[in-house]
């Protein structure tokens, strides 16, 4: 028994381990942040963490202008970190900042910001700091710096809008007689003129006409439903009732004409997933694809013929597209000390100023500078569709809407059915009704 | 593992009344604290916190316990399609993954007991992949599942067939996943019936083909029959593991497609941390948590009963 440590012995190693680990943590960098974390010191002020949710070709630009900052700004040790797309992104985003570790500065998509904003994680940009840094409202595209702006206070900076494009295969298309002299895309204005050019396009990859992603994809149908449904003007989100949600007849109107496509016409497969819609497109099976513009890398890469345009104006109603733009944001509990302030708001800057290598990769520039630039309406196909950032419809704020959300978790779910031909399009529309009001009406947590 | 939670049933009922005579409980308590301690902090202590926070309309993001929501919570979730169909899959996650990790497993103990020659081979290609953290095994998975040019797309297009989109089809999706949970877990029970098997006197064997026994008689009248508790111990830890499925379905799918793989625990930690109903979602975790109990308590009262038939 004797060979038991008494009590007094264990709490003294007790002590020498706590005090063995407060010393080691100082000594290694890594652990500095471990420190800072349990004594709720800020971390040293030329370490700037910058998290983003940029996969991809994004992803691969994003660090191309991560470097161009790195040669810029030698004395900042800038850590960026690149998390998943979506949900899982913004949850952890919210609980690092609930956490009180938060990045310095972060990406958010522009229709995720008045959630945060609701649940108290991100602080506003004064006018006075983003003049400092020559940042104005009046130099970004109005669409997307509105939607910024709440309460009178501006609380994101757009660094894009990407809209819902369509891709076209230029040698398919030639070969179907779809285009003008000039080799652009004849216009397509209408459901019908549409249904023909797919069905064109289909006589000659004879198998499909264009291609969308149905399948294991929710983002997709709906961006292709929101764009319809916008330019019938329909309105989203005005109560809580199933009846307020949106306005059945344009809805099952639009969820109409994607259903035609697929069940009715057979101008597009019906059940094709995400990287099935690009193969389609990118082996020549489809002379039409339709998605956000990001994907012009990957038919870059693929080196073949192919243009893009704008989404068309199918309803004949006022133009519009659902778009979404990436932006920076500041996610924190607390106010920013002036420096940590100007470091951020430097790097924001850089990376706007650097929308050259942002709109290669699709994206059309919310910075004007850039956007208006000689260089940026010389780069094409990128320049074709640059007016959809002003035509563009974001999704409806509320504290479950938004990219990747349970919003379009539930609408997209139902109305890929419906490009599936699994669902009716009526029900389709019930179905989001009812799944969207039962969202609406819980008491919101934020 | 199995083992020693039914052990000191055994042991009690041998030796309870002399131990309690004079031995002090307080160097007992003392032995016990370390534990106690770490159990009451970690497990009682948020429990409880959970318990009432199911109770409250709490968010994650506004401090205090918000306000007062009675059995609402409860009554939402009861009310939630999206709840049942978490449960269900869950459910039929357990079912598609419990029979063949209990079979299976035992049959793979009986072929790699009865191999004469390289027995520890057989026991380390079974176990190996239990060892592999779930990122690891979704990855390997998920390559072996790509449509088109994946490795059983692969085999199954090889074969004649037309290989359906293993985990972007909602009909596949699950059993997709339930074939990779198999793969992956099937060493451990494997390990547990090894275990058992070595249990059996050999005596019985040798007095069985002395009577003229064939294997198969052999197996089915003395193994199985004597494998009874390991089969228990089995099956339910197994079923209890099912019904914690998380990490490979989160990873594979995401819960997709169409909310068509998505589990119970999956539902917890998108409505109590992605939307931030914490309150809400800790009153769906209390009602996994009665699922679980009850399955619990179906395996003590089996147990209990084969203890008594014993």
């Amino acid at each position: 028994m004797a060979a038991l440590p008494s009590r007094r012995d264990v709490l003294r190693g007790a002590g020498l381990l706590a005090a063995a680990g407060a010393v080691g943590g100082s000594l290694s960098g890594c652990a500095e942040q471990l420190q800072s974390g349990f004594t709720g010191t800020a971390p040293s002020a030329d370490v700037l963490t910058y998290w983003n949710l940029l996969g991809g070709g994004d992803g691969v630009r994003m660090q191309e202008m991560e470097g161009v900052y790195r040669k810029q700004r030698p004395d900042v040790d800038l850590r960026a970190v690149t998390l998943t797309w979506g949900n899982p992104y913004y949850t952890k985003l919210s609980l690092a900042t609930l956490g009180a570790q938060p990045p310095d500065v972060a990406i958010s998509h522009l229709t995720r910001v008045p959630t945060l904003v609701a649940a108290g994680l991100l602080q506003p940009f004064e006018p006075e700091d983003l003049a400092r840094h020559g940042m104005s409202k009046d130099k970004f595209v109005q669409r997307a710096i509105e939607r910024a702006t709440i309460d009178g206070k501006i609380y994101a900076i757009p660094l894009d809008t990407h809209p819902f494009v369509m891709f076209y295969n230029t040698k398919i298309c030639k070969q179907a007689g779809l285009l003008a002299d000039d080799g652009s895309l004849k216009p397509i204005d209408s459901e019908d003129a549409l249904v023909e050019a797919l069905h064109k396009a289909k006589e000659v990859t004879k198998s499909w006409g264009g291609a969308v992603a149905s399948v294991a994809d929710v983002a997709t149908p709906w961006r292709f439903f929101f764009s319809l449904y916008g330019q019938l003007g329909g309105k989203l989100l005005m109560g809580t009732s199933p009846d307020e949600i949106l306005e059945p007849d344009k809805a099952v109107r639009a969820a109409k004409l994607m259903r035609r496509l697929t069940v009715d016409e057979k101008v597009m497969p019906p059940n094709i997933d995400y990287g099935g819609a690009i193969a389609q497109f990118a082996n020549g099976r489809s002379g039409f694809f339709f998605q956000g513009e990001w994907e012009i890398s990957t038919f870059k890469d693929a080196k073949m013929p192919f243009s893009m345009t704008r989404f068309p104006n199918l309803m004949g109603g006022t133009y519009a597209v659902q778009a979404d733009s990436h932006t920076f944001v500041l996610p924190s509990k607390e106010a920013y000390e002036r420096p940590r302030l100007d470091l951020v708001l430097d790097f924001v800057r850089s990376m706007l100023d650097q929308g050259m290598t942002w709109a290669e990769g699709g994206h059309v520039p919310s910075w004007l500078p850039v956007q208006q630039s000689e260089k940026y309406r010389e780069l094409k196909p990128q320049s074709n569709y640059v007016g959809a950032a002003e035509s563009a419809v974001y999704d409806p704020p509320a504290w479950y809407s938004g990219s990747g959300s349970n919003f379009e978790m539930v609408a997209g779910s139902a109305l890929g059915g419906v490009l599936s031909g699994r669902t009716q399009p009526e029900a389709a529309i019930h179905q989001i009704q009812v799944g969207i009001s039962k969202m609406a009406r819980t008491p919101a947590p934020v | 593992m199995g083992t020693s939670t039914v052990a000191p049933e055994t042991a009690a009922d041998s030796g309870a009344g002399q131990r309690r005579q004079g031995r002090p409980v307080l160097a007992g308590l003392a032995f016990l604290a370390p534990f106690l301690v770490l159990y009451a902090l970690f497990l009682i202590g948020p429990s409880a916190y959970g318990l009432v926070m199911s109770f409250f309309n709490t968010s994650l993001v506004k401090g205090g316990l918000g306000s007062f929501a009675g059995l609402s919570n409860y009554a939402a979730a009861f009310g939630d399609p999206q709840f049942w169909a978490s449960l269900w899959h869950t459910v039929w996650f357990t079912i598609l993954t419990t029979p063949p990790l209990v079979v299976l497993a035992l049959v793979f103990a009986l072929l790699a007991d009865r191999a004469r020659k390289g027995r520890w081979f057989f026991r380390l290609a079974f176990f190996a992949p239990y060892v592999l953290p779930s990122a690891v095994v979704a990855l390997i998975w998920n390559w072996v599942y790509t449509p088109d040019l994946g490795l059983l797309s692969d085999v199954v297009t090889r074969l004649g067939m037309t290989p359906p989109v293993w985990l972007g089809d909602p009909n596949w999706a699950m059993i997709s996943v339930a074939l990779t949970t198999v793969w992956w877990t099937l060493g451990f029970n494997f390990v547990l019936y090894l275990a058992g098997l070595q249990d059996i006197p050999r005596e019985l064997y040798e007095a069985a083909s002395i009577d003229g026994a064939t294997p198969w008689q052999q197996i089915t009248r003395i193994t199985v029959p004597l494998l009874g508790r390991t089969t228990t111990l089995v099956a339910v830890l197994q079923v209890i593991a099912s019904l914690k499925i998380f990490d490979q379905i989160y990873l594979m799918t995401s819960g997709g497609p169409d909310f068509a793989t998505r589990p119970t625990i999956q539902y917890i930690y998108d409505v109590g941390f992605t939307d931030y109903r914490v309150g809400y979602g800790s009153a769906v975790s209390m009602l996994l948590f009665v699922l679980i109990l009850v399955v619990s308590l179906v395996w003590f009262a089996l147990v209990r009963r084969q203890e008594r038939d014993a």
